[in-house]
């Protein structure tokens, strides 16, 4: 028996350096993404965002992540003590562990499972336990009400993506992220979001409201309800909400880039020239463009648009994104069935 | 097959675990300076005025209702989705058949009112 589990150990300890090399460079995105939000949106608002720590402010994050660390933890004293530390840990274990069935480049990928679809939707699901358990044991009422809208919010808007899921799954025919990667194959034309484009639409913006970013963060609407159910959080406990939500940007970023727009596969495939130009760039350079186009997207997006209000939130999602799913499943059906070229055939 | 998963749980045995780690770092080298006002629920410069267990608009409760019956309708849509090019046209039009009874019920609550929040 124990012998047995000596001669898995090179293997086990294989696995944690793979998790080790995908948590540290996600860690370091979710640091570098905050900084960018800041800097874009100072730009965008013609302020020069931060440029005090490090050279042009490069250093920023650090900072960000030291002073939070020596806050101090503040516990309301009408709390539930243990559900008050389960919910931050409950909400970033989720956006952690989405990622082992993300796809980086050919192969590069934690655990290839055959559901990896599945399992990343599971788990983005189960990020709204830790937002009612956060709103319910902080004993605040705007945390109770921030933990109810955003609730609400985010199974509105689940629904739609995961209509929008079944869309790609009836057009790739598979569950396993690689595989819907590869469907797209061929050339710019065969990318998902051409067939796709209502259902791409609908994903991009359930991603937006699933991740209670701008323009439908009105679950932590400053001039409402303050911070929204992590209102009683301060120093670390806080700083895992913040990890948790940077986290799930760049992961619907990720989900984004791989069904609808061909993941790692070069935009400039199939056309005699530009291919054979590109072709020494690796898979995962295209990917990461790919994810900055949508996460720059992101904070355009909050530089951009005025927040939402309650019942215009729940109209659009509940009126417009799912009837557009409702409508384009079967014709998407119907297209797979009839064979329909170049993406089908 | 199931092989392929043991990534998948060491990964979440290592997401809690830094999860706890962050939070007892947190708890460590932070200071400890509790008094009363500090430790009391935010109210925006009041004292509370009451618990903030307070019943809840009941359209919370029914978006949840909806939310499970949609929910479902998709789980069984993953199944018939990958498995759209054996079944033919007979899965196609049984699913539609399937989907048009839900749009039934979806129209319905519309007209009920069941998604209006003003």
């Amino acid at each position: 028996m124990i012998m047995g589990l000596l001669e898995e150990l090179p293997a086990f300890a294989w696995i944690l350096i793979k998790i080790v090399a995908i948590l540290i460079p996600l860690l370091l995105g979710v640091a570098y993404l905050t900084f960018a939000e800041r800097k874009v949106i100072g730009y965008i608002q013609g302020r020069i965002g931060p440029n005090r720590v490090g050279f042009r402010g490069m250093l920023q994050p650090f900072a960000d992540i030291i002073k939070l660390v020596f806050k101090e933890i503040i516990i309301p004293v009408r709390s539930n003590r243990y559900l008050f530390f389960v919910a931050p840990i409950f909400t970033l274990t989720p956006a952690l562990i989405a990622w082992a069935a993300i796809p980086f480049a050919p192969n590069l990928i934690l655990a290839n499972i055959n559901a990896g679809v599945l399992y990343v939707f599971a788990m983005s699901s189960i990020a709204v336990y830790g937002i009612l358990i956060a709103g319910w044991a902080s004993n605040s009422k705007y945390a109770m009400f921030g933990a109810l809208r955003s609730a609400a919010q985010t199974i509105s808007y689940e629904i739609s993506m995961g209509f929008a899921l079944v869309g790609v799954l009836i057009a790739a025919g598979s569950m396993n992220f690689q595989d819907i990667i590869l469907a797209q194959q061929g050339s710019l034309l065969n990318w998902f979001f051409i067939p796709l484009l209502p259902l791409f639409m609908v994903f991009w913006i359930s991603g937006i409201a699933e991740t209670n970013r701008a323009p439908f963060d009105l679950a932590e609407g400053e001039s409402e309800i303050v911070a929204g159910f992590h209102v009683e959080y301060s120093g670390v406990s806080f700083a895992l909400f913040f990890l948790a939500e940077y986290a799930s940007m760049i992961l619907i970023s990720f989900l984004l880039a791989i069904l609808f727009l061909g993941g790692w596969l070069s935009p400039f495939e199939g056309i005699p020239g530009l291919d054979e130009w590109f072709a020494w760039v690796p898979g995962l350079a295209w990917m990461l463009l790919k994810v900055s186009f949508f996460l720059f997207a992101y904070l355009w997006l909050r530089a951009t648009f005025p927040r939402y209000r309650y019942d215009q939130l729940m109209r659009l999602g509940w009126k417009v994104l799912i009837p557009t799913t409702i409508v384009w499943i079967p014709v998407v059906a119907v297209l797979v069935k009839l064979n329909v070229g170049p993406w089908f055939s | 097959m199931l092989q392929e998963y043991l990534p998948v749980l060491i990964f979440i045995i290592v997401g809690l675990g830094l999860g706890v780690a962050l939070l007892g770092v947190g708890s460590i080298v932070s200071p400890h300076r509790p008094d009363k006002q500090k430790n009391s629920p935010y109210e925006c410069g009041f004292g509370e005025f009451e618990s903030a267990r307070i019943p809840f608009d009941v359209r919370f409760y029914l978006v949840a209702i909806l939310f499970i019956i949609f929910d479902l309708e998709t789980a069984f849509f993953f199944p018939w989705a990958l498995a759209l090019t054996e079944i033919g046209w007979f899965g196609l039009l049984a699913m539609g058949l399937f989907l048009g009874l839900l749009v039934i019920g979806f129209i319905f609550e519309w007209k009920k009112g069941a998604l209006e929040w003003e």
